[in-house]
């Protein structure tokens, strides 16, 4: 019995209480800690990644009880790859909060980072829908309790949008998990899968809405429009280095749509057929372009940053949408990407705001530090907009590689590459007003220069553009490994077989049923 | 040397400037002059190869699923354009030394120049058309950043984003235009879709490939309609216009035409869009040119027509069009960046480019006139010199071609472009270096040192060798153009030659320069004509296009996002409603397999009541307190509900958890006002009430359909009800579920709770420490106090109430495996004895006799639950696995010790430390710190004996 696959989960779970029994006020054992944890947890994801890259599932009945009828972890290629990028993100968001300084602005920030992180891994981990709700909420009142980090009065009116927002995903998440459990008596998703194929053609109606529901839920974690209302102002308020690790938050949702929509709900399952191919892609196309007018439009850094973030979820989710394995193989290399840039353009976004009295797109003096923050934001907006050389632009080809499969392909193509454009735009005009226009103007004489960031800041956000980096130039083989991981997700035998044929406690598979 | 390195090189040696920076203008320009020579050697190696007719070609898969590999070719093409790039390169940078001042940042500067160099060369020896886009983007990137560089100019910011915007739009177009192409061919590697020009010209999706292709050669080589980025362009330092914005980076639409001639001309479609846009494009430039005042604008535009020109050549589709294009290219690039350099010596030493503040420099700066002077008559064609010997091919080409039906368009337009050509060539000379010598030169001009001129002047001398000698690049040119026709057509064999005796193109050659000695002396005149003339500014138009976009963008997007939480969630609302009903219409609705069950009076009287409790929150929602109540009213419904439905247990959580909340929501609502102001219209309210209705109804319908029906296969909780006790030791299933079935989610959310606490913990600490501390404590009561803020009949009851809340919950708790009860239920039931003892006796007093702070309970609660998971590993079971066993101590009976209790210990704790923390939190803000405490649990204790001092002291 190796108890490995369940670390990921439960090693975030002790740091947290531990440090809130016995380091509450030193925040020095905190960090220590908090980023040994983090250490420690990417080497767990490192292990657990290369176990699964050849194909191997992990099983971990909780409580020894088989599946379904206790709870389960299942690590894939899909989920150990999730779980390494949300360590390896958390660890050079932690070093940012550290450098920045943030983590010593409010209470309680490492324990909830670490609380934060155990909600994530646990949602790409579990393979049971009701305990997948239950890292959903774990995630969400962490989250908000690092959104509201510090206070003020516009975050906190922001906090309580999002928590209220994603409350209305919760309730309705919870109505989905009612009707699918009324429809088919499991929540299992191995045991679902194979649930929902008896069901009877002539009585489909029970189903389909259980499963447009709960992708509705998903959607609002994905930030699909119309229900990404609650994205904007809550990641532009939240603190530089949470919105950062909220970046990993939105994939959740695109997570649990590629899990649930290929192994429950397949393409090919004819209850469900049609469910979701007359709105999904228009959807994810109009996130797209609001995202990109959103950057345009955008009077202040972090709003831009967030509407970037919108739009780079529409090209995810448009991807995701077209539900092949080539387009989920390009998904999953684009996640990976929209994660790392979107963190890198937080944490820059903050480090801008630390010489300035605010993110307005107005010039104000230059600061110390200037030239390297502009570095970074260059290349970081590169990334963000898909310019070439960095890994955004390879993804896009991905991206419009795969839809030549659709008759959408010509809307696919407009979209993206007109919403490129006008990125690219936002982008260049934000960038230029505050880096270039800066240098016309005058520091007054009375106000001193403010100091440039840290250095262990520089490290974090350096780190997140070397992944990108890397990310973009072992593109190769980091492409043949999501294609195979779509691959893995596209024949789920073996997944629900390994679940379901696994005996536990008191249960042999037949004696289950 | 490997094409690997060529290409390389300068992307490796762009780390070099910056670093040598501090080093020194000579160290910095030294190592980049190095890092290009050793690329341009590189380059020269292959030569031999290249000369004999063969293609060199190295590759390496870097994504090879998608088709992206790293692939590298050199044929002649390839390789006179990278010969461009890299010689011209070396003089740029020998130029650029002497040129930039001292406040210029030279290792910035040449650390893109390099960046530029790099994707250029990685166009030119690209075999693989997506390797090729990310080249050409980047040239994008790098010139935006060139022509930014002197960054407190607003002509250099506006020229960077114009630039960057319009060949970004062309690059974009382009990346769909090549994956479609890749997609007709079968393959994204230039040596295979060269091979299949009949499937790619048959396609169905020839015209949209070729169309946006096209529009990324255009944008990027300046054709009409965008060539009006180029000249806004030269607010970049000289070198870089010289190098990027005439020699090389214009050229990369040209050379990607070229580059796919063989495949994509010869159609309709291609001869007329390339053969239009080039044919306007010349003219339009050289018309503009002649009227431009600034220098470096006139050369700009005169690029432009240039441009244009080459594209006319290529769009033609013939053989001989394409090798005219090709020597013109050759010839172009020399003699204009001459011409380039020699403005910036102008503009260097006489400090102003406006022409008309210029006139006679040619007795103060002789070399440069004399260089000037040549570039420019070559570019007027002038005999002897190199542009006269392309132009002439093109007019003969022109000659040739038949455009819309109509023979005498494109001689006469070409005739027209020339003459202007040629006018434009004339003014430049006559009015900068001609002329008198005035004495209002914002600086003495004067010839500068070797460094500046010799690099122009290295170029003016194939613009004479070739001009007197073309067969020496004759070999050359039909080897490039070899290349370029590929197996598409065969080399035309004319010679190059100067005389071709009394041909129409002769006659038009003449035409166009005595034309433009005309215009030139007819100058004065038309430029008031043009003047006067209304003209459409491009970059007014483009700055008002992006700008009203932009103001499109704002009207569209920041009123929808403007934070109202009730248009929010109206949008979700009527999505879910909207989707879900999409969903239930596409489906097929079987029958009902369930009775409906007989409605009792009990059940009945519940659903009244929780109707009515709903109901009445609608309509007196306004008055909190009230609301409050009904609130209180449908949890207990709720409860009831519960226990109607056997489930004791949670009937118990609901019912203490109702406790709980109501206490905390007094505690809010005493910061609150009484009444909730109206805030939203009757229309808001309208609409808020339809789409609730629907909500509900939805909802109503959804629980209707399912209550009916039985799930396909029996629902796993049968394995619950028949293992709870045998497999985890315990009667009471939901207790058993919680704990050990499920313990892994009860886990999760007694993190959630415990979390839940930490956040008000920490959002009390942020608002005590904030400006909203002052309001709190200067806030006034809006309604009298109580006199008796601690009475004594309740201190004295709680304090007798205390132990037995204590027994009955410990009693709860043990009892919780095999009864109702459990952890959670306990941890509530305690949380409410300690929180009374707060209401009885006041925050001050209790907090003080409290001896374990309760951010360590949730911590000691969640990790003794966590550990107790990890308590199975010893016994190499899984996290949360259950043990049991039956013990026998007298005098008690036996009993069950189960890790379950434990666990359910963990839960027990996390839930007393968040709800205590929860209140003590949300207390705190009541508590005025100013206010005295009192060290008494009573306000008036007959017992104490300072008492009636107390009382005097109130009264006082």
């Amino acid at each position: 019995m190796t108890h490995w696959i369940v670390l990921p989960v439960l090693l975030p779970a002790l740091v947290a209480p531990f440090i809130v029994l016995a380091a509450r006020y030193h925040i020095g054992i905190q960090r220590v800690f908090s980023v040994a944890g983090v250490l420690m947890l990417i080497a767990i994801a490192a292990g657990l990644a290369w176990q699964a890259s050849d194909g191997t599932i992990t099983l971990y009945q909780l409580g020894d009880w088989a599946a379904p009828f206790g709870i389960v972890l299942v690590g894939d290629r899909l989920s150990t790859i999730m779980v390494l990028l949300t360590a390896v993100l958390g660890l050079m968001v932690l070093l940012y909060a550290i450098g920045s300084g943030w983590d010593e602005k409010g209470r309680h920030f490492h324990a909830l980072f670490q609380f934060q992180l155990m909600g994530i891994m646990g949602a790409f981990l579990t393979g049971d829908l009701f305990n997948l709700f239950v890292f959903f909420e774990v995630l969400l009142i962490a989250s908000y309790g690092l959104m509201i980090h510090s206070g003020g009065n516009t975050r906190l009116r922001a906090g309580v949008q999002y928590v209220l927002f994603n409350l209305i995903g919760s309730t309705l998440f919870l109505f989905a998990l009612g009707a699918i459990y009324a429809e088919t008596g499991t929540l299992n998703m191995a045991d679902l899968a194979q649930r929902v194929t008896l069901i009877d053609p002539s009585e489909t109606v029970g189903i389909r809405v259980a499963a447009v529901l709960l992708l509705l839920v998903f959607a609002i974690k994905a930030a699909l429009v119309p229900l990404h209302f609650w994205l904007p102002s809550s990641y532009a308020e939240a603190p530089g280095p949470v919105a950062a690790l909220f970046a990993i938050m939105t994939k959740v949702g695109a997570y649990a749509i590629i899990r649930v929509y290929t192994m429950v709900f397949p393409p090919e399952l004819e209850a469900t057929a049609g469910l979701h191919g007359a709105w999904l892609l228009p959807a994810a196309l109009i996130s797209l372009a609001i995202g990109a007018i959103g950057v345009l439009a955008a009077r202040k850094l972090d709003r831009l940053v967030t509407f970037a973030v919108i739009g780079s979820m529409g090209m995810v989710m448009v991807t995701i949408s077209l539900f092949t394995p080539q387009s989920i193989a390009a998904a999953l290399y684009y996640i990976i990407h929209s994660t790392l840039a979107a963190a890198a353009l937080f944490l820059i976004a903050d480090m801008v705001r630390s010489g300035r009295t605010d993110l307005r797109l107005v010039p104000m003096p230059a600061v110390a530090g200037a030239v390297l923050t502009a570095a970074l934001f260059f290349i970081a907006a590169i990334a963000m907009t898909g310019l070439p050389p960095l890994s955004g632009f390879l993804g896009k080809l991905l991206v419009l590689d795969a839809s030549f499969a659709t008759t959408a392909m010509s809307w696919v193509f407009a979209v993206v590459l007109l919403s490129s454009l006008v990125n690219v735009v936002g982008f260049s005009r934000a960038g230029s007003i505050l880096f270039w226009k800066s240098k016309s103007v005058e520091r007054p004489a009375d106000d001193p220069l403010p100091a440039a960031p840290a250095t262990l800041s520089y490290v974090a956000v350096g780190g997140l553009i070397a992944l990108l980096a890397v990310h973009t130039a072992f593109a190769g083989p980091i492409h043949g490994y999501m294609t195979t991981t779509s691959a893995q997700l596209f024949a789920p035998e073996p997944y629900i077989s390994t679940v379901l044929e696994t005996p536990g406690k008191l249960s042999t598979p037949t004696e289950g049923q | 040397m490997s094409l690997f390195l060529i290409v390389a090189l300068p992307f490796l040696g762009a780390l070099l400037p910056g670093l040598m920076n501090s080093a020194g203008r000579q160290a910095c320009a030294g190592i980049t002059f190095t890092v290009t020579l050793s690329a341009f050697i590189g380059l020269l190696t292959n030569a031999p190869a290249v000369f004999a007719g063969n293609v060199v070609t190295v590759g390496v898969d870097w994504m090879p699923l998608l088709g992206l590999n790293f692939n590298l070719m050199l044929d002649g093409l390839g390789f006179f354009f990278a010969m461009l790039i890299l010689g011209i390169g070396l003089l740029i940078i020998t130029y650029a030394r002497f040129y930039l001042s001292r406040e210029d940042n030279m290792g910035e500067f040449f650390t893109y120049l390099l960046l530029f160099q790099g994707a250029m060369v990685g166009i030119v020896l690209s075999d693989n058309i997506l390797l090729l886009l990310i080249f050409w983007e980047l040239t994008s990137l790098s010139s935006f950043l060139l022509i930014g560089y002197w960054k407190h100019l607003p002509e250099g910011r506006q020229g960077a984003r114009m630039a960057l915007t319009v060949t970004g739009m062309g690059g974009l177009s382009m990346i769909g235009g090549m994956l479609i192409l890749g997609q007709i061919a079968g393959s994204y590697d230039l040596s295979v879709i060269l091979e299949n020009r009949e499937l790619i010209q048959e396609s169905p999706l020839y015209l949209p490939a070729l169309i946006l292709i096209l529009l990324g050669c255009f944008t990027k080589s300046a054709q009409f309609p965008f060539h009006f980025w180029l000249p806004h362009a030269m607010a970049a330092p000289t070198p870089v216009s010289a190098y990027l914005h005439s020699a090389t980076m214009v050229k990369a639409g040209i050379f990607l035409m070229a580059r796919m001639w063989p495949v994509l001309s010869g159609t309709t479609e291609w001869f007329v869009i390339v053969t239009t846009a080039g044919l306007i494009t010349m003219v339009l430039g050289a018309v503009i040119a002649l009227f431009k005042h600034d220098l470096k604008a006139l050369l700009a535009f005169s690029t432009v027509s240039h441009l244009g020109l080459i594209t006319m050549l290529l769009g033609t589709g013939t053989a001989f069009g394409a090798m005219a294009a090709m020597f013109h290219i050759l010839n172009h690039a020399t003699f204009k960046a001459a011409l380039f350099m020699s403005a910036g010596i102008v503009d260097h030493e006489a400090h102003t480019r406006d022409i008309r503040r210029l006139g006679g420099l040619r007795h103060l700066m002789p070399i440069t006139f004399v260089i000037a002077t040549l570039g420019a008559l070559s570019m007027a064609g002038i005999p002897l010199l190199n542009g006269f010997l392309s132009k002439e091919m093109m007019l003969e080409e022109a000659n040739r071609t038949v455009l819309f039906n109509t023979p005498w368009l494109v001689p006469v337009m070409a005739t027209v472009g020339s003459l202007f050509s040629a006018a434009y060539c004339f003014r430049l000379i006559s009015h900068t270096f001609l002329g008198p010598v005035r004495k209002d030169y914002p600086s003495a001009p004067h010839d500068p040192g070797a460094g500046l001129w010799m690099p122009p002047a290295i170029l003016i001398v194939p613009v004479i060798a070739i001009g007197v000698a073309p067969f020496l690049a004759e070999p050359f040119v039909k080897m490039v153009t070899a290349s370029v026709l590929g197996e598409a057509a065969e080399v035309p064999t004319a010679y190059f030659k100067i005389w071709h005796g009394l041909v129409p193109a002769l006659f038009m050659s003449i035409i166009a320069t005595v034309g433009g000695l005309i215009l030139l002396g007819l100058f004065k005149p038309l430029l008031r004509g043009w003047d006067a003339a209304p003209r459409p500014e491009a970059k007014v138009i483009f700055e008002g296009l992006v700008e009203g976009i932009v103001a499109v963008a704002k009207r569209l997007v920041l009123p929808l996002h403007d934070g109202s939480f009730s248009r929010y969630s109206a949008f979700a609302a009527v999505t879910i409603i909207g989707v879900g009903y999409y969903a239930w219409m596409t489906g097929t609705v079987g029958t009902a397999t369930r009775e409906l069950q007989p409605a009792g009076p009990v059940p009945v009287a519940g659903w009244l009541m929780l109707v009515a409790a709903a109901l009445g929150l609608v309509f007196l929602h306004r008055n909190r307190l009230l609301s409050l109540v009904l609130i209180g009213i449908a949890g207990l419904m709720v409860s009831v509900g519960f226990v109607f439905f056997s489930a004791p247990d949670l009937a118990m959580t609901q019912f203490t958890v109702e406790a709980v909340t109501i206490i905390l929501l007094l505690l809010a609502l005493n910061f609150l006002p009484n009444r909730t102001p109206v805030e939203s219209t009757v229309l808001r309210r309208s609409r808020d009430t339809v789409i609730a209705v629907a909500g509900g109804l939805a909802t109503f319908a959804l629980s209707y359909h399912y209550l009916l029906r039985d799930s396909v296969a029996p629902a796993i909780s049968a394995f619950h009800v028949e293992n709870s006790y045998k497999g985890g030791g315990g009667t009471n299933m939901v207790n058993v579920i919680l704990v050990d079935f499920r313990g892994f989610d009860t886990y999760g959310e007694i993190i959630v709770l415990g979390i839940a606490a930490l956040v008000i913990y920490a959002l009390t600490e942020a608002l005590l420490g904030g400006p909203v501390r002052a309001r709190l404590l200067n806030r006034l009561p809006d309604q009298p106090r109580a006199g008796d803020m601690h009475p004594m009949m309740m201190v004295v009851m709680t304090r007798v109430m205390m132990p037995i809340i204590m027994m009955v919950g410990f009693y709860i708790f043990l009892r919780g495996h095999n009864e109702p009860g459990g952890g959670f239920i306990s941890g509530l039931v305690v949380s409410i004895g300690v929180v009374i003892q707060y209401m009885a006796s006041g925050f001050g007093w209790t907090t003080a006799r409290l001896r374990y702070p309760y951010h360590g309970i949730i911590g000691a609660g969640v990790l003794i639950a966590g550990l107790t998971g990890i308590g199975s590993w010893f016994v190499a079971k899984p996290f949360l696995t259950s043990d049991f066993t039956y013990v026998r101590i007298p005098p008690f009976n036996e009993f069950e010790l189960a890790t379950a209790a434990l666990f359910d210990l963990g839960v027990f704790l996390a839930v007393v430390g968040a709800v205590m923390l929860a209140l003590e939190s949300l207390s705190r803000l009541a508590r005025r710190q100013e206010a005295m405490e009192s060290e008494y649990p009573m306000d008036i204790d007959p017992s104490r004996e300072d008492n009636d001092v107390a009382l005097q002291k109130e009264e006082a």
